[in-house]
């Protein structure tokens, strides 16, 4: 509360009944954050349902959740101590909504672990515990509650502590410290407990004000992904977020995976007061570069001294949420920072049981609520870190269908396999002029497939032809939105170089799809360049009046009849 | 970076987030405090220029002060503006006396669903706040409805990373919530610092002032003294009282606005 205080958000985990919204509420209630009236109305509410009143319902908005006593989902709340502000996140802690416990979890920077003391450590306290880790919140406090079930017995502690610790020593989790309360009678919350005078540390609303926070990203090297590219005026902004690093104007800057190397020009800023030259980590941001060569969401902005890793395998840790398996050979989409790509399982090393630890190496699924070590395959390589040293750009959700169904955590780069183009040192132009198109009678649709994996260099001779296309002998394909330019001349790669080097050779033009391009002229020429700069580039390339100006469908390709269903074929490599 | 900087910087990434993903994208605009906030992060985000319209979804119970200045404010500011009503409703005599919940649900709940299926929205951003009630606190920063315009709350798929929920059904669409994160005084503190043009209303005249605002029947105004931003800030500091205390239709029943946000109350 207080422009210049820091915040501090904390996500309150276990497992289901062990308390973590009767301590919310505590919590809430010692620092005198609850609005007038809303323990009277909890107190209304719980006489007309017929139940004792509870500090929970403070919480539990929703009428499910009173109604079944369990939170269904997150919920977050703010409280202050003297020294600063705390955003509180309840977590559930039913199974079953793990993945509403993740959402919660993966925004916070400490924890508490509630345990119940009488219960003792249970199946959801060991997964929420290895979740922690994967998502690398390294500042826990393990907090032993219901002591007043065990007449406050120091010797039950000690015991629930070993056995725990020694879990969390497999992962590699020293906790911050262990506190022992009752969150009913509200000991050891905001005063120390008289009735625990064994216990030498902390009550809870003292322990968090030694969680340190999390140090300044602006030390470390820069990764700017691109969000998006404005033209609302005569300026080509290029807008996103910090994640890491410094910027400034006059910087010497890399584009990742495009290998594009630049200058920023200005720090763009609307407001007068907020002018500056200088950029830094957490900011949203808006800058202009002096060579304005096309650059796109996905690509991230480093210096050239520690670019990101660029490839289209990794190696991750997932946790799966999603009601269908996680399977190999089926295409996901993965959004890694801004990037969002298609991608594939291409193996599954490991499904490991969060509670006990154990590894499953011969599973080809992942369940629900498990975790996995899984290697991933991209169909476009991507600009990535290992998570250890950048987290922001080391980790990634997996859509499947319309939902986000896991999140991963990059712990290896694994060498890039990259496929279907044409590459010359640093510029790649992912081409698609040898997909074949069928139209599959089984499901009355159009499908485009391609067989021909292969990378062509400066010298390779290339298939003009296949089942569904022909190109001529020689013919220029223009990679409108990468940049890249493939000359072609006698059925031979003659050379690769970049849109702004290239000049205009009067042979046919085909798009990186093998579309042809209405071009037949210098003057055509210009108009397509000026008018792909000038689309707002917004969607270029998925803007269909553009399209259907520029390209043509079947100038060099033809739809043949298929009866299978030829999805398959894709993943003959 | 302080903490009224991160909470706009991450607004920002929000609402470019929204524009970067969908076609039809509008912006619900109350007059109040909070989507005023809104409209200056939108002015930041895209430097100046407002790339989506703006919605008002007019009640015709308003506090009469609020549409003259939405009015105002939209000429001096070039806002490209969308005024809708309910007309049928209103024809039929609509009105509070109805019940509170059934007159909110026709003039805002089914007068916005109008909007939405007139221009096909597939998104739209409201200036909702996790701290201002139970079922707005479990939102998330972009939430589903389906083609009924229903919330599924109790199925809501996970939110991590700022990897927000962009795959959805055609006819469904997405709210979007760029200052969930936010609270009642952040709001003042950064209208404060970004000295953000507000409306008269929430400033104390005779021992008077609103603290929220809505409809002239169901908006009732606090006891206070604050005549500026820095009195209202230190007002709120030391308040016990909620902020929605004066909304009428909050108090109808233990979880009505639970009940009118799962069936598309903003």
């Amino acid at each position: 509360m207080g422009e210049n205080r820091e915040t501090v958000k904390i996500v309150v985990v276990g497992h289901v009944d062990h308390g973590k919204s009767t301590v919310i509420g505590r919590l809430l209630y010692d620092t005198n954050s609850l609005p007038e009236g809303a323990i009277d109305r909890v107190k209304r509410i719980s006489k007309e349902k017929g139940k004792p009143f509870e500090y929970a319902y403070l919480l539990d908005a929703f009428e499910e959740e009173q109604k079944q006593g369990i939170t269904i989902d997150t919920t977050q709340l703010q409280f202050f101590t003297a020294k600063r502000d705390y955003v509180i996140i309840d977590a559930p802690g039913h199974k079953e909504f793990l993945k509403n416990m993740i959402s919660g979890a993966a925004s916070a920077e400490a924890a508490l672990l509630i345990i119940d003391a009488n219960e003792g450590i249970k199946e959801q306290s060991k997964r929420h515990g290895y979740i922690l880790s994967l998502l690398g919140i390294q500042k826990v406090y393990v907090i032993v509650n219901k002591m007043d079930l065990l007449a406050y017995s120091e010797e039950k502690f000690i015991q629930i502590k070993g056995e725990f610790n020694e879990f969390l020593n497999t992962l590699q989790v020293t906790p911050l410290d262990y506190i022992p309360i009752s969150a009913f009678y509200g000991e050891n919350i905001a005063k120390k407990s008289e009735e625990m005078p064994w216990y030498k540390g902390k009550p809870i609303l003292e322990a968090i004000d030694d969680i340190p926070k999390d140090k300044e990203l602006s030390g470390k090297p820069l990764r700017f992904p691109i969000q998006d590219v404005y033209k609302f005026d005569a300026r080509r902004i290029i807008v996103g977020r910090i994640e890491a690093g410094i910027l400034k104007e006059g910087d010497e800057i890399h584009i990742t995976p495009g290998n594009k190397t630049t200058r920023v020009k200005t720090v763009e800023f609307w407001a007068n007061k907020d002018t500056g030259t200088v950029v830094s980590a957490g900011q949203s941001v808006g800058i202009t570069v002096e060579d304005e060569f096309f650059n796109k969401r996905g690509e991230i902005i480093s210096h050239l001294e520690a670019v990101p890793v660029v490839s289209n395998r990794f190696r991750a840790n997932v946790f799966w949420m999603g009601k269908n398996d996680l399977v190999t050979k089926k295409k996901y989409k993965i959004k890694l920072a801004t990037a969002e790509v298609e991608a594939e399982i291409k193996s599954i090393l490991k499904v490991i049981d969060a509670s006990t630890l154990s590894g499953d190496e011969k599973s080809q699924k992942v369940r629900i609520n498990d975790v996995a070590e899984i290697i991933v395959e991209t169909k476009e390589p991507v600009a990535f870190d290992e998570f250890k040293d950048s987290k922001a750009t080391g980790r990634f959700v997996i859509v499947d269908g319309y939902d986000v169904a896991g999140g991963g955590i990059i712990s290896r780069a694994e060498e890039a396999v990259l496929t279907k183009g044409f590459l010359k040192e640093g510029l790649f132009l992912n081409s698609k002029i040898f997909e074949e198109y069928y139209y599959s009678v089984l499901d009355n649709s159009i499908k485009n497939v391609q067989t021909n994996l292969n990378i062509y260099h400066v010298g390779d001779i290339i298939p003009v032809s296949g089942a569904t296309f022909k190109y001529p002998d020689s013919f220029d394909i223009i990679g409108i939105s990468d940049g890249v330019v493939v000359l072609i001349r006698d059925k031979a790669v003659k050379d690769i170089l970049r849109l702004s080097e290239y000049s205009y050779s009067y042979l046919p033009l085909v798009n990186a799809r093998g579309f042809g391009i209405k071009v037949s002229s210098q003057e055509e020429y210009n108009r397509l360049i000026k008018e792909r700069g000038g689309t707002d580039e917004k969607e270029l390339g998925k803007d269909v009046s553009f399209s259907n100006h520029w390209f043509s469908l079947n100038q060099y390709k033809v739809i043949q009849f298929n009866e299978d269903s030829v999805y398959e074929i894709e993943y003959n490599i | 970076m302080n903490h009224l900087d991160e909470l706009e910087a991450e607004s920002i990434y929000i609402l470019r987030e929204a524009y970067k993903k969908f076609g039809k994208l509008g912006m619900l605009w109350s007059i109040g405090k909070d989507s005023t906030v809104l409209m200056w992060l939108a002015k930041k985000a895209f430097y100046g220029y407002c790339p989506f319209p703006f919605i008002h979804v007019d009640t015709t119970y308003k506090i009469p002060q609020m549409i003259e200045y939405r009015d105002k404010i939209a000429k001096e500011l070039h806002i490209d503006l969308i005024v809708h009503t309910n007309e049928e409703a209103i024809n039929t005599g609509m009105g509070p006396e109805h019940g509170r919940l059934v007159c909110c649900k026709a003039l805002k709940t089914d007068g916005l669903q109008q909007v939405v299926e007139k221009y096909e929205f597939e998104g739209l951003i409201l200036g909702v706040r996790r701290d201002e009630e139970g079922s707005r606190s479990k939102e998330r920063v972009f939430s589903e409805r389906n083609k009924d315009y229903e919330w599924d709350y109790t199925n809501q798929p996970p939110e991590l990373w700022n990897q927000f929920k962009t795959d959805f059904p055609k006819g469904n669409h997405i709210r979007v919530h760029p200052i969930l994160h936010w609270n009642e005084i952040d709001i003042w503190e950064y209208i404060l610092r970004e000295n953000i043009p507000l409306i008269d209303l929430y400033f104390a005249r005779d021992g008077r002032r609103y603290r929220s605002l809505g409809c002239a029947p169901c908006t009732g105004t606090i006891e206070s003294n604050a005549t500026t931003i820095e009195e209202i800030i230190e007002e709120l500091k030391h308040t016990k009282t909620s902020e929605r205390a004066g909304r009428a239709q909050d108090q109808e029943d233990a979880y009505a606005m639970q009940k009118l946000r799962k069936d598309g109350y903003m």
